[in-house]
């Protein structure tokens, strides 16, 4: 077969106003031109290659896209990435060590099998570790971890097994 | 021996990289530089488009490229019939963009490629589409009615399809009957939502003509098929990822999606990657769905409860087109007699076209209805004869010395015949019995009922006919540098943990680590002969496959260490990654041996200065390799299987409903289930678990729904009841494990079990509960507060 013809002008830019944001992610501060409407989670993906915070539904309601947006669980899906800008977020990439070691949290996720494909987990991550950092007392029932999960959807688990890596790794944390 | 890693709780071996958020879906794959896909969708269920203006859409700032069906060359044709059936007549597909005709709310009309999808999406807004309408008919049963407006003037009477299959002799044997139960049963339209919704990345390389796609697919290898048949490309060119997907539970199995044709053609014209990330929206209208189907089933049966013959007619909404023939509605025939003898069987459906979104196989595919349609009969023919639910089930149970228990006449979803294999019914029962002691539960019921509160206990069967052929293969190959042992299959994973079962697998055979098992699946240049993952297959056919495989592979190393070690075949043993002589402390590790039996030129690390033609120990007298040998240590293998292994399983549970608030709280759920041996228990309980929270959402929450013109109503997250944690009860797994004998592992598929029976579990349940207030009977799923509260009106 010969080469299919290729257009030779591709555009590459659109038309939106930008704007300058500056935003901490993880620890380290950073600077990019970006247009208005760009959502924080495609600021996350594509701009900063962060791509562990995923996308289920962009109205919100899944919760895969949570992150930690001042030390509190927001959803990135929802928040533009002009409204992130002077704000500390944190992802997923932020949990484990260097090394890989993984934190008490994913931990306890695989030693339950709390996962299965894993789209959803970084998001029902993220709001777990924005509880356990609030500083509030957590209620450890089956009802009560059901009740904090109650934001995130998963499809694969049944959730079973993510409760019991909640609590799994609140006990782990408590005993340090 | 270590211990047996097949049948062991191993810890998933992918699991680190997906919590470190490392996993690489679709949409993650770094592209240099990718354009986006958008699509303009019919807004009518179905109407004649009368014009299409895109000049606008083409003119907008950022904007690469709009098609329409005009401008898509040899795309512009019917999408292929994946099964073709001779019950069907001129079966329908759709084309990858609507020309002239739209069929559903959500079918694509034009596809607009931009710099991004924000873009995209503005321009796709931009396009102008002129449309007369034409009247529809949206439920199934007005759909079938004389009348009715018709989805396809070709196809009278809306039937896309009609088949009988009878088994036994139905005929001759219902006239001796002494009692029938005849009802009438309806499971709604639901649809898989995988929480990544589909997704389809592209680039050509015009040096190599290399066409690379990225599918969030159930099937590379036949999506690279069926890319190579159409664009008229060599298969060699045409590459086919499927990456880490984010759940499939059969939606991701179809092809074609349009997308799945036309960003592959948009990248090899532009010369840029292109890709198309479907979001939750287009999901639900653009993405198969599953489940409506409405059961006329009547049991005839002896005074003792014993059922002789079946009679079972059913509709199947097949939505706008067929691409997937019949198997939904061949899986709910062949499976309607669920695990009873019942010897006599005769059961038709019409699968029936309606202007909604096409139908194919839901985790479950046709299971989950006809388990509803036999176990409310069961249920109503045990009230009706005056005999307790467990008994009458009892009676009618395939024992376990009459298995194969073959249905003589009927022909499963792979055409082959169906044959039970296998299975401990009666002991399932005696389990479940225990487990909700009803005799216990019964006085229980009592005394609620004296306080005001409504308690119900709900059983329900099922079966499911698993690890469908044609065949799937195994690929092993020991790396000689490191040692670890490299696996490959025609499938891909969505979520399921191939590579531990797979590494369980192989590890017990060739004596390594299951961490050292390193499968690579989901591409089609890493392997490319198999089908596909869906009908809970990869465990038997891909796991089979991979057995035979490392059976091979564990020859070769025990005849080569026996050769290295100077010793006799029958004294060498395989742990801990090496060949070691029994009893003694003399091994070869099977890095070493890789790489002996590869003879070589070049001395790269100690291993390999053994292995050199210059060595020694190497042969002087004739060619390094024997005619027929093959250097290192490696082979493949494929498993056929002949039939369907039958997995089986029963449920049950106690419900407590509010009749003021119409509101049902599951107090305890049981699960029994067998699906044969067990490769890992953990992952087994996870399939489990996920399957019956995906059967609670049919039962209770989920269903798309339509206006009287079409427009789905809710297409979203917020409307569409996916349950949360705080609807899914906690449940109590029990295993049976009785093999397989079609197999050498005795194993059998487990990946859609947990959805089958919930429904009728629950109806079973809330119906009990209900009885004292003389409520009706519970005949559709989902059931929703409004169900029970029309059927607490006096009536």
């Amino acid at each position: 077969m010969p080469r299919p013809r290729q257009r030779l002008s591709v555009p590459s830019v659109s038309s939106d106003p930008k704007a300058r944001v500056s935003i901490t992610v993880n620890g380290e501060q950073v600077e990019r031109e970006v247009s208005v409407r760009l959502l924080l989670s495609d600021f996350l993906r594509h701009e900063l290659r962060l791509t562990g915070t995923h996308v289920g539904c962009e109205h919100g309601v899944c919760g895969a896209c949570t992150v930690l947006i001042d030390g509190k669980a927001g959803r990135s899906c929802l928040t533009f990435a002009v409204q992130a800008s002077g704000h500390e977020i944190r992802t997923i990439e932020s949990l484990a060590d260097e090394d890989g070691t993984l934190h008490p949290i994913q931990e306890a996720f695989q030693d339950c099998h709390a996962l299965q494909c894993g789209y959803c987990t970084p998001g029902m991550i993220m709001n777990i570790v924005g509880l356990f950092e609030s500083g509030e007392e957590l209620d450890l029932t089956d009802e009560g971890i059901r009740l904090a999960l109650s934001g995130n959807l998963c499809r694969c688990t049944g959730y079973q097994n993510i409760v019991a890596a909640v609590r799994k790794a609140a006990d782990a944390m408590q005993a340090g | 021996m270590a211990t047996r890693a097949f049948g062991s709780r191993i810890k998933r071996t992918i699991d680190p990289t997906l919590l470190r958020g490392e996993g690489a879906f679709v949409d993650d794959i770094p592209l240099a530089n990718p354009l986006h896909a958008a699509f303009v969708r019919s807004p009518y269920a179905r109407a004649r488009i009368t014009s299409i203006d895109v000049a606008a859409a083409r003119a907008h700032p950022g904007v690469v490229a709009v098609y329409t069906g005009e401008d898509i060359g040899i795309l512009d044709r019917e999408m292929p019939l994946l099964i073709p059936h001779p019950s069907m007549t001129d079966a329908r597909t759709q084309r990858p963009l609507a020309k002239d005709d739209v069929y559903y709310v959500g079918q694509t009309v034009v596809m607009v490629v931009a710099v991004d999808r924000y873009t995209a999406e503005d321009a796709a807004a931009l396009v102008e589409v002129e449309y007369d309408a034409r009247p529809v008919s949206i439920d199934i049963e007005d759909a079938v009615k004389p009348g009715a407006a018709l989805v396809h003037d070709t196809h009278p009477g809306n039937v896309a399809a009609y088949f009988v299959q009878v088994s036994g002799k139905p005929d001759d044997v219902i006239p001796q009957a002494e009692h029938v139960t005849k009802i009438k049963v309806r499971v709604e339209r639901s649809t898989a939502a995988p929480m990544e919704c589909r997704a389809v990345a592209a680039q050509f390389d015009p040096v190599t003509g290399e066409l690379t796609v990225w599918d969030g697919t159930q099937a590379p290898i036949s999506v690279r098929g069926g890319l190579a048949s159409i664009f008229g490309l060599d298969e060699d060119k045409v590459r086919v990822i499927a990456p880490d997907v984010g759940g499939g539970f059969g939606q991701k199995v179809l092809l074609f999606y349009p997308d799945e044709l036309l960003v592959p053609m948009a990248a090899m014209q532009l010369g840029r990657p292109v890709k198309y990330i479907e979001d939750r929206r287009e999901n639900f209208i653009g993405s198969s769905q599953e489940r409506t189907q409405v059961h006329s089933i009547e049991l005839y049966a002896k005074k003792t409860g014993e059922v002789i013959a079946l009679r079972d007619s059913f509709l199947h909404d097949t939505g706008a087109f067929i691409p997937y023939g019949i198997a939904v509605a061949q899986v709910a025939s062949t499976s309607i007699a669920g695990p009873y003898r019942i010897p006599n069987i005769w059961v038709e459906f019409t699968a029936v076209y309606t202007p909604t979104v096409p139908v194919t196989p839901y985790r479950g595919c046709g299971r989950p209805q006809s388990c509803f349609a036999i176990e409310r009969a069961m249920d109503q023919l045990a009230e009706e004869l005056g005999l307790d639910r467990f008994e009458v089930r009892r009676r009618n149970l395939i024992g376990i010395d009459q298995f194969p228990w073959t249905r003589e006449g009927l022909l499963f979803a792979d055409g082959l015949r169906v044959s039970l294999d296998s299975g401990q019914y009666q002991k399932a029962l005696d389990l479940v019995t225990e487990k909700l002691a009803p005799a216990d539960f019964a006085a229980e019921q009592r005394a609620a009922l004296a306080e005001g509160r409504y308690l119900g206990l709900g059983l329900a069967f099922y079966v499911e006919g698993t690890g469908l052929g044609p065949y799937e293969g195994g690929h092993i190959k020991v790396h000689p540098i490191t040692g670890k042992v490299y696996v490959n299959t025609g499938l891909t994973g969505q979520g399921q943990g191939h590579e531990t079962v797979f590494g369980q697998i192989v590890a017990d055979q060739l004596g390594v680590a299951v961490e050292d098992v390193i499968l690579v699946e989901g591409d089609t240049r890493a392997f490319d002969w198999g089908v596909a993952t869906f009908a809970s297959r990869a465990a038997v056919v891909s796991g089979n496959a991979i057995h035979k495989a490392a059976l091979l592979v564990r020859k070769q190393i025990i005849h080569a260490a026996a050769n290295m070690l100077e010793a006799s075949e029958d004294d060498i043993e395989l742990r801990d990654g090496a060949a070691w002589i029994k009893g003694t402390g003399r091994k070869a590790p099977l890095a070493a041996i890789a790489t002996a039996t590869n003879p070589l030129r070049y001395a790269f690390n100690e291993a390999a200065k053994a292995a050199t033609q210059f060595a020694p120990a190497s042969r002087h007298d004739g060619p390094p390799l024997d005619e027929g040998q093959h250097p290192g240590l490696e082979a493949t293998d494929y498993y056929s299987p002949a039939c369907a292994t039958w997995a089986y399983g029963v449920h049950g549970a106690i419900v407590e409903v509010d009749p003021d608030l119409c509101a049902v709280k599951i107090r305890k759920y049981v699960c029994i289930h067998d699906c044969g041996n067990m490769i890992n228990p953990t992952i087994v309980e996870g399939q489990v678990l996920g399957g019956i929270a995906q059967g609670l959402g049919g039962a209770m929450y989920e269903r798309i729904e339509y206006d009287p013109e079409g427009n789905p109503l809710n297409a979203n997250f917020v409307d569409f009841l996916v349950p949360y944690a705080t609807e899914v009860p906690h449940v109590e797994v029990l295993h049976l494990e009785t093999p397989s004998p079609l197999n050498p592992l005795g194993v059998k598929g487990v990946g859609e079990a947990g959805c089958i029976a919930v429904g009728a579990v629950i109806a079973s349940g809330i119906e009990d509960a209900l009885a004292p207030l003389g409520a009706g009977k519970f005949r559709q799923t989902p059931i929703t507060p409004s169900m029970i509260h029309a059927a607490l009106e006096p009536h």
